[in-house]
């Protein structure tokens, strides 16, 4: 399904979503129980904070020389035998991947979870040129069968509960109706195990690329993963620029973060380093290794007041906990990414003008602030952005000569009372036209305020 | 001691008897509350929707109208943690303002903060009565840091049994403009806050910021329940 983006309607669309029982339930159920995991799997690490510290030092430096880790990453890569890409843009990266796969005449591609490839709608492309796309992430696959776009970063379907996706299988696989999780899951095995087989290209993101080694790094749980990077003969991996870390020795300290903030496991069942295609005698892995490198807005980014959302590592977590996020799911943010780190990123990536309602899309609660891992400032984050949204002119015209008005009235006891006076003596009329949506919900101005209550 | 109150502009107009029960506290335990007449709002509405320039006007304001050495009190953590965290970003390219903004706001105190860690009120007995639940603020909690003062104030209370809210961390759905801007989720967070208050069988929920009280409490209107919703002050002074 080719996305357009609907950030725009992004109060529409949460109305839409608010009026979806399943939606809403599916997200409490499974927000509420990667909010439990996350707790019970940090609970233990006592030198959290530290951790947290280290991993956030280390991508501030990732990204204060990111051109120097980007090249040392192609070296090193380049090096290993793979074949490094640099695309500056979404149809930069279809068009390289596409002709890396066309020439090689491959026709069936098996997919590993990628939110880059969403980002710069891969498969779409590659279906236009005639190739077959199966996605084998099992959430990424229940997903692409029903037509729609991962609502989370980590878990594409957490929006949909096992009867919708029993009632999916039955209907498109013509198997037996079932919503048992195992059952389900044996189904999709079964299915995918032959398309593994038979595949004539694999194509994943990597969570990390090690600028030393020129290594990928791959944390999954499914084995699709592995399935996807090592049985083809040709691996296709695009990953975007930031995702460097400077060499192995800094990962531990993000597997020890990234599985307990995502999905709140110690570890993951798999944890993949890719370094270079098969060499003689290696057991397993692509014969031909090409890595995608993928700018498309980012070294702008970098160069902005915003550039601390490119620490982000992918986690979830922050949507985990966003009031928001949890009510109306990722499909309302109307683009790739959702959730706290997905508003920021995503007006940034396609710019206010088609995104600018996103960035009232928080009540600054501050819960993503909490569980960041690499401490990236969301909430100063979103503030800076709706200070760029009213710089740029996008504020609503009657909220700009509100808070115009605002202004005048806060630096002026004298405007400040009489507007308190007004308030009280015109609170009837100020209900009825402002309706349920505001005045409605506000308790009444006192009859006396309190500045006319103390000597 | 001499301190200076800021009512806030919410509790100023809506909710003036939590800033009298604000005033009765803090004179119970030996303060001496002044309440600064020129004073209007914090300029959190305009700066939490990005308008930098008028919150800067609320703020040059606030500063003024603020000037001194006492300490600031004021029932909102809300308006606290601005002061604090946000006015230095303010007048980060003015240095004399900044170095009175850096000033000010480590004069500031949430009420609690000041009830606790000043006044030892928490020592003194208060009464009580009935059951009481806590909703825990954002801006409170996370800003400013205050996740202990308003429960140890609470469990103190001679004949009134504290009942803990499941996710009482958790955002009510007020967020200033954002009730008006995203109505729709801002009543449905509040509908789940509500019904967090609700099964813990309380008579009466409380909390450290009249925006999300008067939000509560329209939730508790919309589904009809019965529930008290008061300022923290107010609880507390009744128990004077």
């Amino acid at each position: 399904m080719s996305p357009e983006q609907t950030s725009l309607a992004f109060r529409e669309n949460t109305v839409r979503a608010l009026e979806d029982t399943a939606l809403r339930a599916a997200m409490k159920h499974a927000t509420d129980t990667f909010g439990t995991k996350r707790a019970d799997a940090f609970a233990p690490v006592t030198d959290l904070e530290a951790l947290r510290d280290r991993a956030s030092a280390i991508r501030e430096d990732v990204l204060a020389n990111l051109p120097m880790y980007v090249d040392r990453f192609v070296a090193s890569a380049t090096r290993a035998g793979a074949t490094v890409h640099r695309a500056k843009d979404a149809s930069e990266a279809r068009e390289i991947i596409a002709k890396v796969l066309s020439a090689r005449g491959a026709r069936l591609i098996v997919k590993g979870k990628s939110m880059v490839s969403e980002e710069v709608d891969l498969n779409s492309h590659l279906e236009a040129a005639g190739m077959e796309v199966v996605e084998t992430d099992l959430g990424e696959y229940i997903i692409q069968m029903e037509g729609e776009t991962p609502s989370h970063i980590i878990v594409p379907a957490i929006h949909k509960n096992r009867r919708q996706v029993g009632r999916l299988f039955a209907d498109r696989l013509g198997v037996p109706y079932s919503d048992d999780p195992q059952a389900l899951t044996k189904i999709a095995r079964k299915a995918l195990r032959e398309k593994f087989l038979s595949a004539d290209a694999g194509v994943s993101g990597a969570n990390f690329a090690v600028a030393d080694t020129g290594s990928l790094v791959l944390v999954t749980n499914e084995g699709n993963g592995r399935m996807v990077t090592t049985v083809p003969p040709l691996h296709v991996a695009i990953l975007s620029i930031e995702k460097m870390l400077p060499s192995l020795t800094d990962l531990p300290a993000f597997l020890r973060l990234l599985p307990r903030s995502a999905t709140g496991q110690t570890i993951t069942s798999y944890v993949s380093v890719i370094t270079g295609p098969r060499k003689a005698g290696d057991a397993t892995g692509a014969k031909e290794l090409h890595v995608v490198l993928l700018d498309n807005g980012r070294t702008e980014i970098l160069a902005g007041e915003a550039r601390d959302i490119l620490k982000c590592i992918r986690c979830g977590a922050c949507m985990n906990v966003c009031p928001v996020y949890r009510t109306v799911g990722g499909h309302a943010y109307g683009w790739t990414y959702p959730g706290p780190m997905g508003m920021v990123l995503t007006t940034l990536l396609t710019g206010m003008r088609k995104s600018h309602p996103l960035v009232d899309a928080s009540t600054l609660c501050g819960a993503c602030v909490e569980v960041c891992p690499v401490r990236v400032p969301l909430a100063d984050l979103i503030l800076g952005l709706r200070r760029r949204k009213v710089d740029e002119g996008f504020a609503d015209p009657r909220e700009r000569r509100g808070m115009e008005a605002f202004g005048k009235v806060a630096a002026s006891p004298a405007l400040f009372a009489l507007g308190q006076w007004l308030a009280g003596a015109f609170w009837p009329v100020v209900r009825a036209l402002g309706g349920k949506d505001v005045a409605g919900r506000m308790a009444a101005p006192a009859k006396t305020p309190l500045r006319r209550r103390l000597p | 001691m001499r301190v200076l109150l800021f009512g806030t502009c919410l509790v100023d107009t809506f909710f003036p008897e939590a800033g009298e029960a604000t005033v009765r506290l803090l004179r119970r335990f030996g303060a001496e509350p002044v309440f600064p007449k020129g004073q209007t709002c914090c300029g959190q509405p305009a700066f939490n929707a990005g308008f930098e320039a008028q919150a800067r006007a609320a703020a040059e304001h606030f500063l003024w109208e603020f000037d001194g050495d006492a300490p600031i009190v004021t029932p909102s953590g809300s308006c606290a943690a601005m002061v604090k965290h946000h006015y230095p970003r303010l007048f980060r390219d003015d240095p004399k303002r900044l170095a009175k903004a850096v000033r000010t706001g480590e004069r500031i105190y949430e009420l609690t903060q000041f009830l606790v860690h000043v006044a030892k009120a928490h020592e003194a007995g208060l009464r009580g009565k009935g059951t009481v639940t806590y909703h825990a603020s954002c801006h409170l909690t996370r800003s400013l840091g205050v996740r202990e003062e308003p429960l140890t104030l609470l469990s103190s209370l001679n004949g009134a049994t504290f009942l803990p809210m499941p996710d009482a961390t958790r955002c009510c759905g007020f967020g200033g403009t954002f009730m008006a801007k995203l109505p729709e989720i801002s009543c449905a967070l509040a509908d789940e806050k509500a019904a967090s208050i609700e099964a813990t069988g309380a008579d009466t929920v409380t909390g450290c910021d009249s925006g999300c009280l008067m939000n509560i409490a329209d939730a508790m209107r919309r589904r009809g329940t019965k529930i008290r919703v008061a300022h923290i002050a107010q609880l507390l002074a009744e128990g004077l």
